[in-house]
């Protein structure tokens, strides 16, 4: 038998995407998604993961190549990840990542 | 479908550059709207595809921020539906990403479910499912000629299919690059622009290359087609091998649109706009343009249309219907849309005010 500390579970951590309206009707209308992380994760990992089961919202993010649609913004704790490493900008449990779609157009 | 006007119910999709309108008439001159859909979105390709007498609208919508998708209608609008993983999106061995989708066509009556798709970058697409999934036409994909290929202002695009409804020939036309034909259903493609002149390249009479705006067939008469040209009209009586040009009698040779009537041989419809420098309906009076002889002799038609008008029609933006007698409808970069009941010959406005209008498709149907 297993003492109680062996046996201890420790919810992992969340990173949370938070969508724009706009957006939240193909993620079942829900204004934040959720990833489950023990540790950092890269920013593409992190849409893989909450697109998952929102095949649509994951194509208005990216196109089929896999890149960032031109207009599309995301943001690491208030800083834009094209300014950073792009998708491969890691992010970690607690940290917010923001979905915000560009002030561009006529 | 063909029955006379008063009998029949009409649906005209007009795609814009902040959404799309639908409309829907018994008469075609009075008409009742539904819209914006897809507000914010551009509309630069519409389908209706009527066969097996059900009607479903598909439609290319492309969002600045959110990229291109196609959506279809089976009920006029009240409801769009969007397959999870996108009706086009090319495979990971090609690298690439669509940019819009272009052109939605449906096949033949004889091929029912069969939706051809012309997109950007410059691709052709066939579907067999009714327009929900199209899978990429890898001879053209992977033609030699591809690098070689340039984009028009627009895009580089395949803008035009036309498919033999008895056989499998289909020509497409890109911008630029020109006219293509595949003998074979779509597995292989050569070039076919004899006679079609390309003035802004150091040749111009490449093989390949042109700018050809717009093609479309002549439903009587096998191996004709028309051609609207950056610059030149042209008509073609040997399946695309010669072509020949019918611009004379037109007050400009440039424009966007060509059109064919959906049964009768030898009449076509354009909408002249001078060029290059300007780009607007000759001297700014907006006129169509009919032949009813293959080219030979052009009519003016304008009765209906605005005094002046300073937008011009882009490619497609003007659609006919299978009625008797045809209808005619085109819409303007102003947001003006006019429809014609008698193949031209007068115009009444649908409606005005519109954002840009990329893209007008019309048709007979039966309960909308």
């Amino acid at each position: 038998m297993c003492s109680a500390s062996a046996r201890q579970w420790w919810p992992v951590p969340d990173i949370a995407v938070v969508l724009p309206s706009v957006l939240q009707p193909l993620a079942g209308g829900q204004s934040v998604l959720t990833a489950p992380a023990d540790g950092p994760v890269t920013v593409g990992q992190l849409l893989d993961s909450v697109t998952a089961g929102f095949a649509v919202l994951g194509r208005r993010l990216r196109d089929e190549t896999g890149a960032l649609r031109r207009f599309v913004n995301i943001y690491v704790d208030g800083d834009e990840v094209r300014r950073l490493q792009g998708l491969d900008t890691p992010v970690s449990p607690g940290q917010e990542v923001v979905v915000i779609q560009s002030v561009a157009g006529g | 479908m063909v029955g006379m006007a008063t009998a029949e119910s009409f649906v005209l999709a007009i795609g814009t550059k902040k959404g799309l309108w639908l409309a829907t008439s018994r008469d075609r001159r009075e008409w009742s709207f539904t819209g914006p859909h897809f507000l914010m979105s551009e509309i630069p390709s519409v389908g209706i595809d009527t066969r097996g007498g059900h009607t479903r609208i598909m439609v290319g919508v492309r969002s600045e921020h959110w990229g291109p998708t196609v959506a279809h209608s089976d009920d006029f609008g009240a409801t769009w539906a969007e397959p999870e993983h996108g009706a086009i999106t090319f495979p990971a061995d090609t690298g690439a990403a669509v940019e819009r989708v272009w052109q939605i066509y449906p096949d033949a009556e004889s091929r029912p479910g069969v939706v051809w798709a012309g997109a950007e970058p410059i691709s052709v697409w066939k579907s067999t499912d009714g327009g929900e999934h199209f899978e990429l036409n890898r001879g053209l994909w992977d033609h030699p000629h591809r690098s070689d290929w340039g984009a028009g202002y627009g895009g580089a695009a395949a803008h035009s299919i036309v498919v033999d409804p008895a056989g499998d020939t289909v020509h497409i036309a890109m911008s630029t690059g020109g006219v293509y034909r595949s003998l074979d259903g779509g597995s292989s493609w050569e070039p076919r622009n004899k006679g079609i002149s390309a003035y802004f390249m150091p040749d111009p009479n490449p093989e390949f290359g042109q700018c050809v705006h717009k093609i479309a067939a002549d439903a009587a008469v096998g191996g004709r087609l028309y051609a609207q040209n950056h610059h030149g009209v042209y008509r073609t009586d040997d399946n695309a091998d010669n072509w020949t040009s019918i611009a004379d009698g037109l007050p400009a040779d440039f424009g966007f649109v060509m059109l064919t009537h959906p049964r009768r041989e030898g009449t076509a419809w354009v909408v002249p706009l001078k060029a290059d420098g300007e780009r607007i309906p000759p001297d700014g009076e907006l006129a169509v343009h009919r032949t009813d002889d293959a080219g030979s002799t052009w009519k003016r038609l304008s009765t209906g249309l605005p005094g002046h008008e300073y937008n011009s029609v882009l490619r497609d933006a003007a659609s006919v219907d299978t009625a008797e007698p045809a209808g005619v409808y085109f819409g303007t970069r102003g947001g003006t849309v006019y429809a014609s009941a008698d193949e031209g010959e007068t115009f009444t406005e649908v409606i005005g005010h519109l954002p840009d209008v990329l893209c007008v498709r019309a048709a007979v149907v039966a309960g909308a």
